[in-house]
């Protein structure tokens, strides 16, 4: 299907009468997905966002549920939003992303009612890349600027015109009423133009890293890995596949709400025990974790690595660490496997 | 989709002091709606959040046994902001509590074994679970012998002082009390628990070791179990990392890529030499 630009505002301005829409906007020097009221507001020539679409399946902060305490009871109060909703102009690393976060927030025996009813009332419309940054490494991960794993429709950008590709029926039904044209021969061959011109200059090596991972928690090279690092967080809050959080309580008076907030296991507290005691006492063991928690622990657990190479760890590093560089010395490094 | 986020209401009944130092209470809680109880199947060795509302939730092992119908109990040591909240409750007041979290000891497979429990300090509240359990008159005749080697600094820090008077008298369970010094009055053992337990020497022949208490008398009970001849295949621990979610989502307790709250906490010394130490 061929989708004229001039007519993806008026398209907007439609999905929204049925849909909460969630598009790219800027706001001051970056980009950032933010519901939409006018669809005018989208822009979607951006690189990449500043904080990863998954906001709007998983909040920074969100209220699970009200209570108020009566005399011989509690009233408990949840919030789930059944809203629909639509992120249109994701990238194919976040939509993968939002893959990866499904098998968190759902198991055998625990769903997450908060997650995952935002994510079946959710449509998801990607953007390909044209023009990948320097810091992507989507390829190695087995993506693509124009991967459509996870999406309802892919848009492929050709100038003045979008190649819309229809990969689900949800996504068909965004369309309805729109009366596109297919696109025609001239349009697919530009698509197939932009699609190999989108080069990425940046691979990281993953062969043997994980059998690495598996034995080298103990190795050296996590003493000197980490010591630019700074514990600051911006990697993990600014990570698709993040998903660490806290949960606290705001009370006032007899009543108050349950909150969860993102929170990451780059902070000290983040592990520290009610007697004192913290299993990962240093910025060592904090960054061990969550190198190990990426390429090791949840390829163990869900077969994945928890990683889509979106490079905004690396882009929003204040001292420059660069996760390509730290599996690259992972890789090189001598493996021992010695317990402490 | 159940919300596992959602507590159960549930009544503080009595906020017992437990300890002499004032630092251990036992919340007794009494489930406020019809069949909540009957949602709430628990084994010994589970967990469960419970909630302050209005300052927050904190994972609690669960000292009472599932044969003790129509309540749960949570022994608590005043240490954070949820535990001094807890403290000060009057009875009466209305918590929230989510769970049963975790796995639990492996009850089924202690059956026609002997068991070594040994406890330190106020770790021994899930014990206590276990111990009550397996001393129910539906239960007892599934195990063999039951020695119990439980230490406290000072008698006055001994958990369950009553009970522990009433196992004494029973002949179906061997306890031995001990407590680090001499004190005037104290007729029990004086020592540490790895030395009391080497004197008593439990035989490991068809017998599992349960053990739950700091990590440093932990540290030095582990060689005297092995020196006993314990494998660690049948030495069952406990572990007690932070946590929040209870349900494996929250990314906080895990240790390697096992999750304390789901797939713990109880784990065997043999699971958790193919662990990282970061517990």
């Amino acid at each position: 299907m061929l989708l004229n630009k001039d007519q993806l505002i008026n398209w907007l301005n439609k999905l929204m009468q049925a849909y909460q829409v969630f598009v790219p906007v800027k706001e001051g020097d970056y980009f950032c997905f933010k519901q939409i009221n006018s669809g005018d507001q989208v822009i979607l020539y951006y690189t990449n966002s500043k904080v990863p679409p998954k906001e709007v399946l998983f909040p920074r902060s969100e209220k699970l549920f009200y209570y108020r305490c009566e005399n011989d009871g509690v009233q408990l109060t949840e919030q789930i939003d059944e809203s629909k909703k639509i992120i249109v102009g994701l990238r194919p690393c976040d939509a993968k992303s939002l893959l990866l976060l499904d098998s968190v927030f759902s198991s055998d025996k625990y769903q997450d009612p908060y997650y995952l009813t935002r994510r079946n009332n959710t449509v998801l419309v990607g953007l390909g890349c044209n023009q990948p940054a320097a810091t992507c490494f989507c390829t190695s991960l087995g993506g693509g600027p124009f991967a459509t794993e996870g999406l309802d429709l892919l848009l492929v950008d050709i100038g003045d015109r979008y190649v819309v590709e229809v990969l689900t029926e949800r996504g068909r039904e965004l369309l309805s009423g729109m009366e596109l044209p297919a696109a025609d021969q001239e349009a697919q061959e530009a698509a197939r133009v932009v699609k190999e011109g989108a080069s990425l200059s940046s691979q990281v090596n993953l062969e043997g890293l994980k059998s690495k991972l598996d034995v080298n928690f103990y190795d050296p090279i996590w003493d000197m890995i980490h010591e630019k690092c700074l514990g600051c967080a911006a990697c993990t809050y600014t990570c698709p596949t993040c998903h660490c959080f806290d949960i606290v309580d705001e009370a006032a008076g007899n009543e108050g709400c349950r909150i969860r907030n993102w929170d990451a296991c780059m902070f000290p507290l983040f592990t520290l025990h009610g007697s004192g005691h913290n299993p990962r006492p240093t910025g060592k063991e904090r960054f061990r974790q969550r190198v190990m928690h990426k390429f090791k622990y949840f390829v163990d657990n869900f077969n994945a690595i928890a990683c889509v190479g979106c490079g905004r760890c690396i882009i929003n590093c204040p001292v420059n660490l660069d996760i390509r560089e730290v599996l690259a010395e992972i890789q090189g490094s001598e493996v021992r496997s010695d317990k402490q | 989709m159940k919300n596992p986020y959602l507590p159960l209401p549930m009544r503080l009944v009595k906020n017992f002091v437990e300890t002499e130092d004032k630092l251990i209470h036992t919340f007794t809680l009494e489930f406020l709606n019809e069949g909540d109880e009957k949602s709430f199947q628990y084994l010994p060795g589970q967990f469960a959040e419970v909630a302050v509302f209005g300052v927050g939730e904190a994972p609690f092992g669960i000292a009472s046994s599932p044969t003790e119908p129509g309540y749960l109990k949570f022994s608590v040591a005043k240490v954070g902001v949820v535990t001094t909240a807890l403290h000060q409750l009057p009875e009466g007041t209305i918590l929230g509590v989510r769970g049963p979290l975790g796995n639990s000891y492996p009850i089924e497979e202690f059956k026609g074994k002997n068991l070594v429990v040994i406890g330190g300090g106020f770790a021994f509240t899930t014990l206590r679970s276990l111990i009550t359990y397996i001393l129910h008159p539906d239960h007892r005749g599934d195990y063999g012998e039951l020695t119990v080697i439980y230490g406290a600094r000072n008698p006055g820090l001994l958990l369950y002082k009553d009970e522990l008077a009433e196992w004494e008298k029973r002949s179906d369970i061997n306890l031995v009390c001990t407590i680090d010094r001499p004190v005037e009055g104290w007729s029990g053992r004086v020592g540490f628990v790895p030395a009391v337990t080497k004197e008593v020497a439990p035989s490991a022949e068809n017998a599992y070791a349960v053990i739950c208490g700091p990590p440093v008398m932990i540290k030095f009970t582990m060689p005297v179990l092995e020196e006993l001849g314990f494998p660690p295949e049948r030495i069952i621990m406990s572990l007690e990392n932070r946590m929040k979610c209870g349900i494996g989502m929250c990314g906080r307790c895990n240790v390697g890529n096992k999750y304390v709250c789901k797939d713990g906490p109880v784990f065997t010394r043999a699971q958790l030499n193919q662990l990282p130490n970061e517990y």
